[in-house]
């Protein structure tokens, strides 16, 4: 970046600059791309796995094993009827389901998917900006992604949604400090902020065959299920789903929302699933690491293989508790992030800093 | 490059702003978001001199000014419910007695 | 060049949010356009070099103060505001009282400080802050944190049902 802006005018300069502009916009649209797709299939591998643990199939008839029925779905939803309510703070009401979708996408933007491409003599990070900050960039765009809910909730004018949209904007930014909080233990073992850096950290075995991630070589198995909680409570999943439950309260800050407006809800709910499921990928459980071999064009694509695999790891997990657990009550789901959840990492916190002072 | 004196005289409008906002605002929320709005402007001008005299101290000041603003907010919208729940109304004209 | 172009597009940014604060009647949209400016205030630290100040920016200021800010303004059900006799006077005298203020200070400073910054000049990297705020900075830091401690207790019970004995469970 720096080469961007000194004034001076050499012929190669100006095609680096270009290329360095063509190759973001390539990664960014691919990132997009594929997280969009991803979400998708995550509804569809949502609906196979409940139906399995409830004992049924879940989508076969569209496509081979229900494949094709996310894109069915989209197609029925631009298809319903859009409805607005006459109620309704129509500025905040159209604008509330962009903020979530919007926040939700952007963390895609500094998470690393693997090492390196080379083509020729260009040297591409498979990530789409590498900044010191990284980590914090996600937890703030977590932070702002509160607003989507809030906002929905308040804008839509009904009890109902009044109430959803308080609960789980309250509930999200209870578990957003344990969620912090837990990551501060991996960011004294890295020594930095930047994602890489975090996931060369955890590079290599110890004593022979296991694998040097945070959570086995860094101790660091009590701040993963704190983050897996807090991840949980955040993402409003069960057993953490109150504010949308459809027993409890219609639909929560959803309510009154139709198609579309609905769909973004829904597609901001599991991108930031996904999003947390790929930090927890890289902080605790090694990145992209995993045996590497073959041809160049291999050894490239081999570590997004391992890092995929991680993330799929993770929201199987996710739709596992899913299919499992009862719902928290509300009260009960405050004082556990409160009561346990932030002194346990505080306790965590502490003695990682402990061990890193002692250790050097 | 972009000399100081610019980023100085966009904190001066941001702080210009935020006065501007609690002359002229009726509602009690609306006043203290112009206060939050002249504590940016001030953030502003602390960075802006850090990076103009390279002395870090400007960038951890503005960590306690924000500190601080987060301790006034809560405990500012604390006082603003309590008030609202004893005169019904959010209109500073309005809460002018001692007692109700 | 670049650098000129980022700040002059993100300084209207927040000049845009600020008037646009003081022209809304409706508290809400006031919230959001200060959400707006500290946005890209954040964008106006990370161009004078301060990292780990716009990211704490983002995360403290505009994800959590101003959400506290937009929940008071949902529980108290905040309607537009009302004009009155006072909010004209004020008007009439305070904004251009404000404008002729604004522009000596900035004739002012446009006179003198020609000193320019290049883009991150200033290494405002977490290490080094953390080590200002942890050596030389820790008596303040330590008082902050009893003062943060101060105002929660004070924000819970000030907001406390006076009914009943428990407290609201909201921030």
């Amino acid at each position: 970046m720096p080469a961007l802006l000194r004034n001076t005018l050499f012929r190669n300069q100006a095609l680096n600059i270009t290329a360095f502009i063509i190759v973001s916009v390539i990664k960014t649209v691919l990132s997009l791309f594929v997280l969009l797709t991803a979400v998708a299939y995550t509804v569809w591998l949502e609906r196979k796995v409940v139906g399995h643990m409830q004992n049924r199939w879940g989508p076969t008839r569209v496509g081979p094993f229900g494949l094709l029925q996310p894109l069915a779905d989209g197609v029925k939803f631009l298809f319903k009827e859009d409805l607005t309510p006459p109620h309704v703070y129509k500025p905040l009401y159209i604008a509330a389901p962009m903020i979530a979708v919007v926040f939700a996408l952007t963390s895609i933007a500094v998470v690393p998917f693997g090492n390196w491409i080379k083509i020729g003599t260009l040297h591409i990070p498979l990530q789409i900006t590498d900044v010191n900050i990284g980590l914090l960039i996600i937890l703030g765009v977590t932070s702002l992604g509160v607003y989507g809910v809030a906002l929905a909730g308040w804008s839509s004018n009904s009890k109902y949604s009044l109430l959803g949209g308080l609960r789980a904007s309250a509930q999200m930014i209870s578990y957003e400090i344990s969620l912090g909080l837990s990551l501060v233990g991996v960011l004294m073992l890295a020594g930095s902020l930047s994602l890489r850096d975090i996931v060369d950290a955890q590079r290599g075995v110890f004593w022979g065959f296991i694998p040097r991630w945070n959570i086995f070589y860094g101790g660091q198995f009590i701040a993963f299920f704190i983050y897996l909680m807090s991840a949980y409570a955040e993402t409003n999943r069960i057993p953490f789903d109150l504010p949308e439950a459809e027993t409890e309260l219609v639909a929560g800050y959803h309510t009154e929302y139709s198609a579309m407006k609905f769909a973004m809800f829904f597609m901001a709910e599991y991108a930031n699933m996904i999003t947390v499921a790929a930090v927890a990928s890289l902080l605790f459980l090694g990145g992209w690491h995993g045996p590497v071999f073959g041809p160049p064009i291999l050894r490239a694509l081999l570590p997004v293989f391992w890092f995929v695999l991680r993330i799929f790891g993770f929201l199987f997990v996710y739709i596992w508790v899913r299919g499992t657990l009862p719902r928290f009550r509300y009260d009960q789901l405050m004082a556990f992030g409160w009561k346990f959840l932030l002194p346990l990492a505080i306790a965590n916190l502490l003695i990682t800093a402990l061990v890193v002072a002692i250790r050097s | 490059m972009v000399p100081i004196s610019y980023y100085l005289i966009l904190s001066g409008i941001l702080f210009a702003c935020g006065v501007t906002g609690f002359l002229i605002k009726r509602n009690i929320i609306s006043i203290f978001m112009s206060i939050e709005l002249m504590l940016n402007g001030v953030n502003l001008s602390f960075v802006a001199f850090a990076a103009q005299w390279h002395a870090l101290s400007g960038q951890v000041f503005v960590f306690f000014v924000m500190v601080v603003a987060a301790a006034e907010a809560a405990v500012g919208l604390a006082i603003i419910i309590s008030v609202y729940r004893t005169r019904e109304t959010l209109n500073v004209d309005q809460v002018d007695l001692l007692k109700l | 060049m670049l650098h000129l172009i980022l700040f002059l597009v993100f300084g209207a940014v927040c000049v845009a949010g600020a008037v646009n604060l003081l022209a809304q009647r409706h508290p809400i949209n006031g919230a959001l356009s200060l959400v707006a400016v500290m946005g890209s205030l954040a964008v106006e630290y990370l161009l004078l070099g301060a990292e780990f100040v716009a990211a704490v920016q983002v995360i403290v200021y505009a994800g959590a103060i101003m959400v506290l800010f937009v929940f008071v303004i949902m529980l108290l059900n905040a309607g537009v505001e009302e004009r009155t006799k006072g909010s004209r006077v004020a008007l009439l005298f305070g904004v251009p009282g404000m404008l002729l203020g604004s522009v000596l200070i900035g004739w002012v400073l446009l006179g003198h400080g020609a000193e320019t910054v290049p883009v991150g000049a200033l290494p405002g990297a977490p290490k080094v802050i953390a080590w200002l705020l942890f050596h030389d900075f820790l008596l303040p830091f330590e008082v902050t944190s009893i003062l943060v401690l101060i105002a929660i207790m004070g924000a819970v019970v000030l907001a406390s049902h006076p009914d009943t004995e428990q407290g609201k469970k909201e921030s």
